[in-house]
């Protein structure tokens, strides 16, 4: 039998499901909004975790935010799984045609020793700073509390994972896997990365999701980013005739400016909660910030030397100024 | 000799696929279920790339595979040339 | 270009191990300025030995570049398929609205439990110590909110046209059948790391998935419904992934340490019964929910349980591994539980979010087919015996509550395995307390760990000790509308609706009206 279907009308008799239209009204829910709202089981959890029976399995005093409804923290870039894949793979195609064409013109190969000497030994052992950043961000998403503020912790632990191993692909095309073994003994021998690496590790001890996500995601990489990225990389090494360095963490300057704007968002609408939540998350910043400036003051020395300080300065403004807008200070008590 | 199987959704991208595996496991068996193939094979199953590429004319990353894979039994391996899957016993 | 030779040696193309162990594996370092304890504290807790993480073996081997490009091409087929469907009346394609009570149950039941799964993984993807366990388990952590999600968008457009759907999220916390999948995932949850990817990652991914998805993915097909079958597939192109990284982690702890062999067999035999339990809904789904049935409960458990789950058997006995031990059990109650089990649900389908009923006689000589042994002589009758009194008079309503099993929480309806006339009952005190259970598997696994099974959510004792047994009251709370998404499918909304609809569609009366 051959039925045409598109030709009926026919009224539907709900617009959402109830939980989406008690939070939104009557009508029709988005993509973002199905596959985050209310996921995560909320009530009757049956066994305490046998790792910590002090705590439920999903417990939001875990941290010591604390959150009427923690479904507020959206994410204004509405990411849920497709979104968020289908714009990774947009940008995976450019950089890997970024990567073909560096690789096909052998863009590495023209730079001066010097140069290449301080891309390997600035940039490519921050894949194991990368590396630190996902286990940070994975936990987040494993012991934070509410879909809407753990899932994009997830997509950022895997961002962070991609990033270390477009350093490492940058490290390939330098001098092959000889990159690689010189950037991991700089990362754990190098003085230079020693800040760092001491910072990360005792990141992964601290075991509260919220302040993890305010010392990784705003203040480290705050700091980290915006000094390598926006500075060294596309502008003293720039200017030195290695633009072709920022194509290929073109996706690390994208990423950042994008993911701020929902980090912002987070730490903006938590400080509104509350002023308990404002002050212990000044807390935080004021505690983590001059460790995330020490370290990454002492990573890029080796390249900017006494312009240093200066670009910690610029760096720790810029932070100061995102900080502002989301209700909080810059300035360490 | 315990069976190993592997299954794709029943499209035109899985055709070639299923080919090569016939092609180079004369012992395996293709059956066809609603949008599904189902392949069964005594003990071992090997799927080369290059018989996949003579079959569609392009260069082909095994990885490719999984975007219309169901699923499978046995121990996987897979390098650039080749998935096979082994049951030992 | 001005390369040495020794450069273009070094540079050389990695093939796909190579560049993966440069890509992921060697990302991760030794700490020097804290304690491996301090940063990964729940891997001894557990009792078993890891030696070198680096001897684990990557199964797939998926870079990020990689992975978001095939998925985001499983993912734009997949939306595009689900708005196709939503934008032509696709829920009027399927065979039968009775089949729709398979979806609710999915929806109900086992997405909350991919959603679990996300969280889980991401656990584990940060306390294992090896960079390849731990990316292993993160991508299946992605992978597993997007089945949470896509099961959602996929079952959305049904609950704009059909009940049962609309209080999902509710439900999954309130009602008692969905307490079975909740307590499963909360139980492999609250255990350590190893024990979690034994549970998910190999009993329930790698021995059970198979039973889940694939005939019931093909049922779907079966009936029309292409927005399930496309979800259902989709997922299974992860799963494939998923069931080898389960199959390596036992490989890796039986190999680590001989002292682990004890300990992973005592896994294996609690979660194979653990998820053997939860696929009694999967079995009534398959013998009764599907209006064109692609296979039976029992020809699955065949191919996918004990030729499959066989030959994975066979295989891991070089490790001193054996079947699980109530492999034999399971056996001998697959011809019986979707009988028993739809019985249950029947009896009880005032209280359930979703319809049922009894099986027309067409469907009952299929049963007897599939089921020569059983349905005819211990089935049949009692269906017959409820389609009697159902054509005398309203249908018969059993408001005794049921025992829960302490365990996995079903309904103690099941019989002996060796006698389908005496239900299999056991009990345990612990503490003054009587604890009761549906089946010897579930009552060892809380001999083993009583501490942790006295904890567990029960919904009949909440439904009297905080609703005083007032049912009205509970299904307000519990999320259920009564006469709307509960009840018999005969006299339903969605079957009068469907029929309605579909009537628009082959005829050509202008549908100025729109049926209740």
């Amino acid at each position: 039998m051959q039925i045409d279907l598109r030709t009926v009308t026919i009224e539907p008799r709900r617009k959402a499901f109830d939980h989406l239209i008690e939070r939104f009204g009557d009508k029709p829910a988005s993509r973002y909004q199905e596959g985050s709202y209310d996921i995560q089981a909320q009530e009757n959890l049956h066994y305490r975790p046998t790792w910590d029976p002090d705590h439920e399995l999903y417990d939001p005093t875990l941290s010591r935010i604390r959150m009427a409804d923690w479904y507020v923290l959206k994410d204004p870039r509405q990411f849920y799984y497709s979104s968020y894949t289908l714009t990774r793979a947009r940008q995976q195609d450019a950089a890997e045609m970024n990567f073909g064409f560096a690789e096909s013109h052998g863009l590495l190969e023209q730079l001066d020793q010097p140069l290449r000497d301080a891309i390997q030994d600035v940039l490519v052992p921050l894949r194991h700073a990368a590396w630190g950043a996902n286990q940070n961000n994975t936990f987040v998403c494993g012991y934070g509390y509410g879909a809407i503020f753990t899932q994009p912790c997830m997509y950022h632990a895997m961002d962070n994972l991609a990033i270390a191993q477009y350093l490492t692909r940058l490290g390939l095309l330098l001098d092959g896997t000889d990159a690689l073994a010189r950037a991991k003994r700089a990362w754990t021998e190098a003085p230079s990365f020693q800040t760092l690496r001491r910072l990360i590790e005792d990141l992964m001890c601290v075991r509260d999701p919220f302040e993890l996500f305010v010392a990784q995601n705003l203040v480290l990489d705050g700091l980290l980013y915006p000094v390598v990225y926006g500075q060294l990389v596309d502008e003293v090494w720039s200017r030195r005739g290695a633009s072709s360095v920022a194509l290929l963490t073109q996706f690390q300057s994208q990423w950042f400016a994008e993911t701020s704007k929902w980090i912002d968002s987070v730490i903006k609408t938590a400080a509104a909660e509350s002023p308990e939540n404002k002050q212990v998350l000044q807390e935080w910043v004021a505690h983590w910030t001059p460790r995330a400036a020490a370290a990454v003051a002492d990573l890029v020395r080796p390249a900017l030397g006494e312009d240093t300080d200066a670009a910690l300065d610029r760096a720790r403004e810029q932070l100061g100024v995102r900080l502002g807008k989301t209700g909080l200070a810059a300035k360490e008590h | 000799m315990s069976t190993v199987f592997i299954a794709f959704q029943a499209n035109e991208e899985t055709r070639p696929i299923i080919e090569a595996i016939e092609v180079d496991n004369a012992a395996a068996e293709v059956v066809h279920e609603p949008a599904m193939v189902k392949v069964n094979a005594p003990g071992h199953l090997v799927i080369n790339r290059e018989t996949i590429e003579e079959l569609i004319g392009r260069p082909y990353d095994l990885q490719e595979l999984q975007v219309n894979l169901i699923t499978l039994s046995g121990n996987l391996d897979e390098d650039d040339d080749a998935l096979t899957l082994t049951w030992n016993e | 270009m001005t390369l040495t030779t020794d450069k273009t040696a070094s540079k050389k193309k990695l093939g796909l191990k190579e560049r993966y162990a440069a890509m992921t594996r060697d990302l991760g370092w030794e700490p020097t300025y804290r304690t491996p304890e301090e940063l990964f504290p729940y891997l001894t807790y557990e009792g078993i030995k890891i030696h070198d993480w680096s001897a684990w073996e990557d199964p797939f081997r998926l870079t990020m570049d990689a992975y978001w490009k095939y998925q985001a091409e499983k993912e734009r087929k997949f939306y595009a398929i689900v708005d196709a469907h939503a934008q032509n009346n696709g829920h009027l394609n399927i065979t039968d609205a009775r089949y729709l009570s398979a979806l609710k149950l999915f929806l109900q039941a086992i997405s909350p439990g991919e959603y679990a799964a996300h969280r889980g993984f991401a656990r584990a993807g940060r306390e294992f110590a090896g960079v390849g366990t731990q990316v292993a388990c993160q991508m299946q952590a992605l992978d597993e909110v997007r089945h949470a999600q896509t099961q959602i968008h996929a079952l959305s457009n049904y609950n704009k046209f059909y009940d049962g759907f609309h209080a999902f999220a509710r439900l999954r916390d309130r009602m008692w059948y969905n307490t079975v999948p909740r307590s499963f995932f909360d139980d492999a949850m609250t255990a350590g790391p190893f024990e979690f990817m034994l549970a998910i990652g190999f009993s329930f991914e790698y021995v059970l998935t198979n039973l889940l998805f694939v005939p019931f993915m093909s049922g779907a097909a079966y009936n029309g419904d292409m927005s399930t079958v496309t979800f259902g597939f989709s997922a299974q192109s992860d799963e494939a992934r998923h069931m080898t990284l389960g199959l390596e982690v036992i490989k890796f702890l039986l190999e680590q340490d001989p002292d682990n062999l004890p300990i992973v067999q005592g896994w294996i035999d609690k979660w194979f019964w653990r998820g053997f339990r939860v696929l009694g809904l999967v079995s009534a789904m398959m013998d009764y929910m599907l209006p064109k049935r692609v296979m039976s409960w029992r020809e699955a458990w065949n191919i996918y349980g004990q030729e499959n789950g066989g030959a994975l058997f066979r295989d891991l006995a070089r490790y001193g591994i054996r079947k699980p031990s109530g492999w034999d059990d399971a056996e001998a109650s697959i011809d019986h539980m979707s009988h028993q089990f739809m019985l249950a649900l029947h009896h009880w389908n005032f209280g359930t979010a979703f319809h049922t009923w009894i099986p027309s006689e067409e469907e009952m000589t299929w049963l007897s087919a599939k089921y020569p042994d059983t349905f005819d002589r211990y089935y049949r009758p009692r269906w017959e015996h409820m389609r009697s009194i159902e054509e005398q008079g309203p249908q018969f309503h059993n408001f005794g509550l049921a025992k829960l099993c302490q365990v996995c929480q079903l309904p103690c309806v099941f019989t002996e395995p060796d006698d389908p006339s005496t239900l299999w009952q056991r009990e345990t005190a612990y503490q003054g307390e009587r604890y009761h259970f549906c089946s010897d598997g579930c009552q060892q696994i809380f001999d083993n760990e009583p501490e942790k099974y006295i904890q567990a959510w029960m919904p009949m004792q909440a439904l009297f000790s905080e609703l005083e047994g007032n049912v009205p009251a509970w299904m307000d709370w519990a999320g259920l509308i009564n006469e709307q998404d509960n009840l018999n499918f005969h006299g339903s909304a969605d079957e009068r609706n469907f029929s309605a609809w579909r009537g628009l569609s082959t005829t050509n009366t202008t549908n100025q009206e729109n049926p209740a």
